[in-house]
C-alpha cells in the first residue's frame, strides 16, 4: 500500500519567530504524494506552499511533524543526503560553470565516474534540446534556455522526487505555455514524481494529476483538477480556482431559496437549515428569453467582450449580481444591451453547496 | 549638410575629451612616469661619495642587488644578506596575505549577511582604523605585544607563562603588525564580492549532493574569486614594500625590502643600488598585478 507513496508529510508544522510575532507558515499539514505523480501545491503567496517544498528538500527543518520519502523518515537528513532535487524559482545556475558542468554537478558530487557523468550529461542535453549549448555559460542563455538547464541539472541525478518552486514565473506568457507542455512531457518521459509549486491556478489545472490547495499554512483540499474545480470544499478554493458566483441562500424543502426569492435545485445533503453559500461557475449560467419557464427574472447591467467569450452581468430582483460567461457568436455581439430584461437559469448540477 | 555637422560635432567631442583628460594625463606624466624614469636612470649611475649620484654609467647597482664582490680577492658570490631580506619580504607578505584572507573571509561573510542597515555600521567600523596614522597604530600594536605589554601581562597574570614571550623585534611581530594594518584592505573587496553572491547557489549546491566543504570549495570560492584576488593584491603589494611596520615592530633587525631601500638612500649612500632595488620591487608588483588581470579576464569571457 505505502509502496506507491513517494512523499508523505505527517502533521508538519513550521513556525517562524517566537512569542507574539510567531508565524505559523505550516499549520499541521499532512499530505501523501504518489509515485510518478505530477502534484501541484497551489495557493496565494505566503500560504506556506514554498515552505512545505523547502521542508521536503531539507532547506527547512519542520518545527514538528515528519517528512517521509518512500516510507523512510528523512526529517533529520540534510539536503545533500536526500535523493530529492530542486528547480529554483531563480534557476540558481552556477555562473562559473558551463551548461554541461552545471548539469553534471550533482553526479560529480555523488562521486560518479567521469565517463558516466559525460554520458548522462549528453542524455540530459538531448532531453531538454540544448545539445548546441553545452559549452556556454548560463548568463549567455535566454531565460527559457536557463530554465531548461535548471531542469536538466535537477533531473540528471535521477532523484526520487523533483521539486519545482514556481519555475515558470519568470517567463513570458508564450514561453510559459511552451514550458508547461515541456514539463509535462519530461515528467511522463522520466516517470519521476514532480512536486510543483505555483500561485497560477490555470498552470495547476492544466499540468497536474492532483492539486493541493493551501491557504495560511493549511492544506484546504487535495484532489484532481476536475474535482477541485467542480467540487471546491469552501468559498476560498472556489474563489481562488476559476471565477465563481457566490449566492447566499436558505435551505428549503429539498432545494434553496435565494435572497431574491428565486428557487434553486442542488444535489447533496444539507445539514443545517440556516443561511448557506452556493457557488455557480459563470460558464454554467444560461441567459434565456424573459419569462422562459423555470428561469429567474433579471436585468442586464453590463456586457464585456473578451474575444472567444463575452461576460454578461445580470441583476436579480433583490440586486444580487450574477456573472454569466457566454460563447461569443460569430458576429461577436450577444445582443444583450444593458437594461434588457432576460431570464437566467443554472445548468443541471452546476450549483455547489459550500462548506463555509 | 547634416552629415558635415555630425562629423564636426564628433571632432569637437574628441577634442573636448582630450581637454578634459589633460589634468589626469599631466598628473600621470609628472607624478608617476617622470619620477619612475628618474629612478630607472639612477639605477644605472655611479654612487657619489656623500649620497646622490655621479653621472657615469655603471651596472654596479643592479649587480649588487643579487651579487657581491669580495673586497680582498675580488671573487663574486651571491649577496646572502640581500637574499635573506628578499626572502623575508616575500615570506612575510605571503603570510600576511594568507592571514588576512583567513580572518577577512569570515568577517566579510558576516557583514554581507547582516540586514542592510546593520551592514553599513559594520563597514563603517572596518574603516575606523584608517582614521589614525599608521605609525600610531603600529605603536599601539607594540604596546600590546611588548614584553611588559598587555598580552604578556595578562598571560603571566593568568599563570599561563612565567617569563614574557619575546614577540617584539621578531618576524612574528612584523607579521602581526602587517596583518592588523592590512586586514581592512582584504575585507572590503571580499565584502563587495560576497555582497553580489547569490546565496541561492549554496542551496543549489547543497541540494545537488555537495557537502558543506565542497559547496565552499566548488561554488562559493570560485564565484567570489575576483574579490579574493583583488584583496590579496591590495594586501600583498603594500606588504612587500612595507616600511613603518618592520621598522618599528622588527626593531631594525627584521629588515624588509622597504627598509633596505631606505638604507641605501640614507646611511648606505648608494643611490643606484637603492634605485635598482626599487625597480625590482616595482617589477614584482607588476607580476602580481599581471596575475590578477589574467585571472579576472579569463573567468569572465562574457561581461
Amino acid at each position: 500500500m505505502s509502496d506507491d507513496i513517494a512523499v508523505e508529510a505527517r502533521n508538519t508544522v513550521k513556525v517562524y519567530g517566537a512569542g507574539d510575532s510567531a508565524v505559523r507558515a505550516l499549520d499541521d499539514v499532512s499530505v501523501t504524494i504518489r509515485k510518478g505523480e505530477f502534484f501541484t501545491l497551489l495557493g496565494p503567496s505566503g500560504c506556506g506552499k514554498t515552505t512545505l517544498l523547502r521542508c521536503i528538500a531539507g532547506f527547512e527543518t519542520p518545527t514538528s511533524g515528519e517528512i517521509l520519502l518512500s516510507g523512510r523518515d528523512i526529517t533529520a537528513d540534510p539536503p545533500n543526503k536526500r535523493p530529492v532535487n530542486t528547480v529554483f524559482q531563480s534557476y540558481a545556475l552556477f555562473p562559473h560553470l558551463s551548461v554541461a558542468r552545471n548539469i553534471g554537478f550533482g553526479l560529480e558530487m555523488m562521486g560518479r565516474a567521469k565517463g558516466d557523468v559525460a554520458r548522462t550529461v549528453e542524455k540530459m542535453l538531448a532531453l531538454v534540446k540544448l545539445e548546441a549549448f553545452a559549452d556556454r555559460k548560463p548568463q549567455q542563455l535566454s531565460g527559457g534556455q536557463q530554465q531548461r538547464v535548471a531542469l536538466a541539472r535537477a533531473l540528471a541525478p535521477e532523484p526520487e522526487v523533483l521539486l519545482l518552486d514556481e519555475p515558470l514565473s519568470a517567463l513570458d506568457l508564450k514561453l510559459r505555455k511552451e514550458m508547461q507542455s515541456e514539463l509535462k512531457r519530461l515528467q511522463t518521459e522520466t516517470g519521476i514524481t514532480f512536486v510543483f509549486v505555483t500561485h497560477d491556478q490555470e498552470e495547476a489545472l492544466t499540468m497536474s494529476d492532483r492539486i493541493g490547495v493551501m491557504r495560511s499554512g493549511k492544506l484546504l483540499q487535495v484532489g484532481g483538477p476536475r474535482e477541485i474545480y467542480n467540487h471546491p470544499v469552501n468559498r476560498f478554493v472556489a474563489d481562488f480556482i476559476g471565477e465563481t458566483n457566490f449566492l447566499t441562500a436558505k435551505a428549503e424543502g429539498g432545494g434553496f431559496v435565494l435572497a431574491s426569492g428565486d428557487r434553486v435545485e442542488a444535489p447533496g445533503e444539507r445539514a443545517n437549515a440556516g443561511e448557506m453559500t452556493l457557488a455557480v461557475r459563470p460558464e454554467q449560467v444560461r441567459i434565456e428569453a424573459e419569462g422562459a419557464p423555470g428561469a429567474m427574472h433579471a436585468t442586464v447591467t453590463e456586457t464585456t467582450y473578451f474575444g472567444t467569450d463575452t461576460y454578461c452581468h445580470v441583476r436579480l430582483a433583490d440586486g444580487t449580481v450574477i456573472v454569466a460567461r457566454l460563447q461569443s457568436p460569430p458576429s461577436g455581439d450577444v445582443g444583450l444591451a444593458p437594461g434588457a430584461r432576460v431570464g437566467v437559469r443554472f445548468a443541471e448540477g452546476a450549483v455547489q453547496v459550500l462548506g463555509d | 549638410m547634416s552629415i558635415a555637422t555630425e562629423a564636426g560635432r564628433r571632432r569637437e567631442r574628441a577634442r573636448n575629451g582630450w581637454l578634459l583628460a589633460s589634468p589626469a594625463l599631466l598628473l600621470l606624466l609628472f607624478a608617476a612616469s617622470g619620477p619612475l624614469l628618474i629612478v630607472a636612470v639612477y639605477s644605472f649611475l655611479t654612487p657619489g661619495d656623500y649620497g646622490n649620484v655621479v653621472w657615469d654609467f655603471s651596472a654596479d647597482g643592479w649587480f649588487r642587488v643579487f651579487l657581491e664582490r669580495d673586497i680582498f680577492d675580488g671573487t663574486v658570490s651571491a649577496a646572502d644578506a640581500h637574499l635573506t631580506i628578499f626572502w623575508r619580504s616575500l615570506k612575510l607578505s605571503l603570510a600576511t596575505t594568507a592571514i588576512t584572507f583567513a580572518l577577512g573571509l569570515p568577517t566579510a561573510w558576516f557583514i554581507a549577511t547582516r540586514p542592510p542597515r546593520e551592514r553599513a555600521m559594520w563597514l563603517f567600523l572596518i574603516t575606523i582604523p584608517f582614521w589614525t596614522n599608521l605609525l600610531i597604530r603600529t605603536f599601539a600594536i607594540m604596546e600590546v605585544i611588548r614584553n611588559e605589554g598587555i598580552l604578556n601581562n595578562v598571560l603571566i597574570g593568568l599563570g599561563i607563562i612565567d617569563t614574557p614571550l619575546q614577540i617584539v623585534f621578531t618576524e612574528t611581530a612584523v607579521l602581526i603588525g602587517m596583518a592588523y594594518v592590512y586586514l581592512p584592505l582584504m575585507v572590503l573587496p571580499l565584502f563587495a564580492a560576497i555582497d553580489r553572491f547569490d546565496f541561492k547557489l549554496i542551496e543549489a549546491g547543497y541540494d545537488l549532493y555537495a557537502s558543506r566543504w565542497r559547496v565552499l570549495r566548488r561554488v562559493i570560492l570560485p564565484i567570489i574569486k575576483p574579490g579574493i584576488v583583488a584583496g590579496s593584491i591590495l594586501v600583498f603589494v603594500p606588504s612587500l614594500g612595507a616600511y613603518v611596520t618592520p621598522r618599528v615592530l622588527g626593531g631594525g633587525k627584521q629588515m624588509m625590502i622597504g627598509n633596505f631601500i631606505e638604507l641605501q638612500f640614507g646611511q648606505g649612500r648608494n643611490w643606484p643600488l637603492g634605485a635598482a632595488l626599487s625597480m625590482l620591487l616595482l617589477f614584482i608588483v607588476m607580476v602580481a598585478l599581471l596575475i590578477y588581470v589574467r585571472s579576472t579576464t579569463r573567468e569572465a569571457p562574457h561581461g
